[in-house]
């Protein structure tokens, strides 16, 4: 089973903070991995919030094909972060030569482009320098969107955190929200991109269990959007469907637990808003999922959210105090990086409510 | 003693021989009484006996006369092999056996100029079927548990009705951040996935037809289960139309449009919307032809139901004036669309066919959203009556064109937009569940099943040739006649009690198959969770072969 944890505080937090979440849970996940997304950056990001961030772990040969794609593209680099590893002999980790984190300009061409253009460029750009890399196996592109920086990455959490000198806090490399996931795909093929939290478009999703309408959701998802590839992991799906209800539908937020976890028709029925609720069942019943789950997720206005399964079958709590909220799978984890907080304000949401947690910190349940 | 002729029919001729022994007969006459196609009848036999009376052994002859009961063997009496003799006698005397040297076909077209016509299904190819080489393979365990299928709550329902894409819905988003509907979307139902199929009151007897009616009532307002059944052509009791219970009935239109003109008048006094409307363009038992009711089953009520006098009925192969399927599309699902005023689902039923992709994809691209369920019918489905050539030589299993009808949804990004139901042969092993919920996860949303529910009822028949008699009007078990000493055997409460005890017990055999993949609602499409043992199904089906 993994374990998933997330942060968002008033303050920039260092990754740290998120291997310390993470490691307290170490029993229920198998040490496999490191993955996290961190947004809303501080440090030596901070300025450049309306840029976008490149986040590339790949061979020499992968970097060059992708500064030469984005350089024929008309992006202009701006800022460059190559964390300094800590190559220690024995580290569990299956290092790639280059971990590149780039910010860069728009093109000229994008003066007079909308924000949705712009968008539409850096998803098309990251698409395009995914298949260039996945051709000679050159490299992996995670994300490439203003304010984010993704890093996954294969071998014991612990190691990697060594590796990048994550235990070591600085003010350099921190965000308001960090997501983390510290196991590699169990049940398919282990690949890079099959690590949680999956981004797209500003939206982040990582998730705890199984989606047993993996090939529902893929199939019907193939075709909504270009964006909506790899499939390497049956929980990307919930990313895309997040994606899809959010963005392309234009959706509130509160739609996406109808969406994944329809009510039984026996309790849509008795609701006032019962045609809407079976219109959005019917048409997107290839989106429902099935299986134990707890998802994570993190919106483009930084909102951060987390809801279950219908049937509750994967744990996760809500911790927080005046200036941090923590999610994660096992309380331990919050009690490692809260322990001063009152764990009787601690949420252990139920398989029918939405926890979301706004921009200035609110809490929030939201029944179904 | 009349000299016999070779080229005479003979009992051994027949498909069915009866197998007598006098020295358990009482001579009740039973078997007589009960046989409803005279194909045993009485008879005096010649008898000889030797004897002797004295004290040393003299031989004398006497002869006399004994009453037997006897195959008829008449062409129009010929034995169907039901058994009802069998049932029926007290001291097991006697019982119809199958003629393996039956030489039926040839003498009875030689005899009468005119090819075999009966009920009932398929009978040509009834060995293994595609669904039994397919198990239900990837079994929830450890990271996604199985669900309990006592305890948890499952949602077993299924949509009839068009479903439109997401980004067409007209949902805006209110002040309050709430999505509200700004106009009408088609009607879609949610009802049960199991469908009970389209059989009119006219090749069904009356009180068949009104225990299933029965059933469905029940089923709905004291089960809880949402089953709804199609009328078949033929329409159906004023009363019922005026009734509330027109909510749980599918009106079926086919090419002879029987009972509509009832059906229109009763319209303004109606209620109750009906479940649904189902324009039936083929049958999976026999593609390409028409409806048939024999005049002998065109009994008064049927003539006043219909509207029609007694002679044989038959409706068209196709729909008049139907040249294409545009027109089809663009006409009649319009006006019956607006008939109902846009509130009741307007499908559309299908035989399977090499071609059923292409009809498919003409209706799920259609720009008007008008066609709620595509009906898929296979060569397995039953018919009351039919050609046997039909029956035996037309048609198309419904497992894979099922499949690709999904599967070209899939390529195009429409799955779900037009309900898939499925049938021809589900439960013709007597487990409906199963067949049901495979098809339901090679890509159906539900089932339509209409056989079996005369099988619930006693129907004597099956598909090694045995009784098949539904056109006939001869039905011996009452379910397919219009006779009213016939129908009189068949008791609607009881049948009524079966097919609602049968509902009950497939509604926990679903469970029981949605519970160990983990899945709380239909799993439709989860074509992952199906494997098969035999390869070349697995390849067709696109699921995993295991072995």
């Amino acid at each position: 089973m993994c374990r998933i944890g997330a942060l968002k505080s008033r303050h920039y937090l260092h990754p740290s903070k998120a291997l310390l979440l993470m490691q307290s849970q170490q029993k229920g996940h198998d040490n496999s991995g490191f993955a996290m997304v961190m947004q809303d950056l501080g440090g030596r990001f901070a300025d450049y919030k309306q840029l976008p961030t490149l986040s590339l772990a790949c061979t020499d040969e992968g970097l060059e094909i992708t500064q030469g794609l984005l350089r024929t593209a008309g992006f202009r680099r701006v800022e460059e972060w190559k964390p300094a590893v800590n190559p220690v002999p024995g580290l569990d980790i299956q290092a790639l030569p280059n971990y590149v984190f780039q910010t860069y300009d728009y093109p000229e061409s994008c003066r007079h482009a909308t924000d949705r253009e712009k968008e539409d460029l850096l998803t098309d750009t990251r698409l395009a320098l995914r298949a260039a890399l996945e051709q000679g196996e050159e490299g992996f592109v995670y994300s490439f969107w203003p304010d984010v920086i993704t890093l996954k990455e294969i071998g014991d959490p612990r190691a990697i955190g060594t590796y990048f000198n994550l235990w070591q806090e600085d003010e350099v490399f921190t965000a308001r929200i960090i997501t983390a996931q510290c196991r590699q795909n169990t049940n398919y093929e282990i690949v890079r991109y099959a690590a949680h939290p999956f981004f797209l478009q500003g939206y982040t999703a990582l998730a705890n269990g199984e989606n047993t309408f993996y090939q529902k959701n893929k199939e019907f998802q193939s075709s909504l959007h270009r964006g909506y590839i790899g499939f390497e992991s049956d929980s990307q799906c919930f990313l895309y469907t997040l994606h899809y209800l959010h963005r392309e539908l234009g959706w509130p937020l509160s739609t996406y637990k109808h969406v994944i976890t329809p009510l039984p028709f026996e309790d849509t029925v008795k609701r006032p808003d019962q045609d809407q609720l079976l219109a959005m069942r019917q048409s997107l019943a290839h989106l429902e999922i099935n299986g134990p789950n707890t998802i994570i997720g993190v919106l483009p206005d930084n909102t951060l959210f987390t809801c279950c399964d219908a049937k509750k079958l994967r744990p996760v709590v809500v911790g927080r105090d005046t200036d941090t909220v923590a999610i994660s799978s096992e309380v331990c984890g919050i009690n490692e990086v809260l322990p001063h907080r009152d764990w009787e304000t601690d949420i252990y949401p139920n398989e029918r409510e939405i926890v979301v947690i706004n921009d200035t910190l609110e809490v929030q349940r939201w029944n179904q | 003693m009349e000299p016999v002729k070779i080229n005479d029919l003979a009992c051994n001729d027949l498909p069915w021989k009866i197998n007598y022994d006098a020295e358990r007969c009482t001579l009740c006459g039973s078997c007589i009484a009960a046989c409803t196609f005279d194909a045993i009848g009485p008879r005096m036999e010649r008898r000889r006996m030797i004897y002797s009376d004295s004290e040393i052994p003299e031989p004398k002859t006497r002869f006399y006369a004994r009453p037997v009961i006897d195959q008829q063997n008449v062409l129009k009496n010929y034995c169907r092999g039901c058994g009802v003799c069998e049932r029926v006698c007290p001291n097991s005397a006697i019982r119809a056996s199958r003629n393996p040297d039956s030489r039926f076909q040839v003498v009875y077209q030689c005899a009468t100029g005119s090819a075999p016509k009966r009920g009932g299904r398929n009978n040509l190819e009834v060995q293994s079927r595609t669904l039994d080489t397919l198990r239900v393979g990837r079994i929830s365990q450890m990271t996604d548990p199985s669900l309990d299928a006592q305890r948890h709550t499952f949602d077993c329902l299924a949509p009839l009705g068009r479903i439109l894409p997401a980004k067409s819905l007209p949902l805006q988003i209110s002040a309050d951040g709430k999505l509200v509907q700004s106009s009408a979307t088609p009607p879609v139902r949610w009802i049960y996935p199991v469908i009970i199929g389209d059989m009119s009151i006219g090749a069904l007897s009356w009180r068949m037809w009104e225990a299933i009616a029965m059933a469905v009532a029940y089923l709905n307002e004291e089960c809880g289960l949402p089953v709804r059944m199609c009328s078949g052509e033929g329409g159906m009791p004023v009363r019922l139309l005026k009734s509330r219970h027109l909510k749980y009935m599918i009106l079926q239109i086919a090419s002879g449009h029987f009972g509509w003109n009832r059906i229109i008048q009763a319209m303004p006094h109606m209620v109750e919307d009906p479940a649904g409307i189902l324009i039936k363009i083929g049958q999976g038992a026999k593609p390409g032809d028409g409806g048939l009711l024999m005049a002998a089953k065109v009994a008064e009520h049927i003539q006043a139901i219909r509207g029609v006098p007694k002679t044989d009925l038959l409706s068209p192969p196709n729909h008049q004036g139907l040249y294409s399927i545009e027109e089809s599309v663009q006409k009649m699902f319009l006006s019956f669309n607006a008939a109902f005023k846009f509130r009741v689902p307007v499908a559309i039923k299908v035989a399977a066919s090499a071609t059923s992709v292409s009809v498919f994809n003409n209706l799920v691209r259609d720009p008007y959203n008008i066609v709620g369920g595509f009906f898929l019918d296979g060569i397995d489905g039953g018919t009351g009556a039919a050609h046997d050539i039909s029956l035996d030589h037309t048609g198309h299993p419904s497992v894979s064109k099922l499949r690709d009808c999904y599967l070209a949804a899939v390529a195009q990004g429409r799955q779900g937009q037009i309900p898939l139901w499925a049938a021809g042969g589900l439960g013709k092993t007597g487990n409906l569940a199963a067949d049901a919920f495979k098809m339901i996860c090679l890509g159906a949303n539900g089932v339509f099943s209409g056989k079996l529910m005369l099988q619930m009822a006693g129907c004597l028949g099956n598909d090694l040739g045995r009784c098949n008699a539904c056109n006939t009007g001869l039905c011996p078990a009452g379910i397919t006649t219009q006779e009213p000493v016939l129908a009189k055997r068949l008791d609607p409460e009881r049948v009524a009690e079966n097919i609602v005890n049968y509902f009950l017990g497939m509604d926990t055999d679903l469970r029981k198959l949605m519970a160990p993949i983990g899945n709380s609602a239909l799993p439709v499409g989860r074509s992952d969770c199906l494997v098969s043992t035999d390869k070349a199904v697995a390849d067709r089906l696109q699921v995993q072969h295991v072995c």
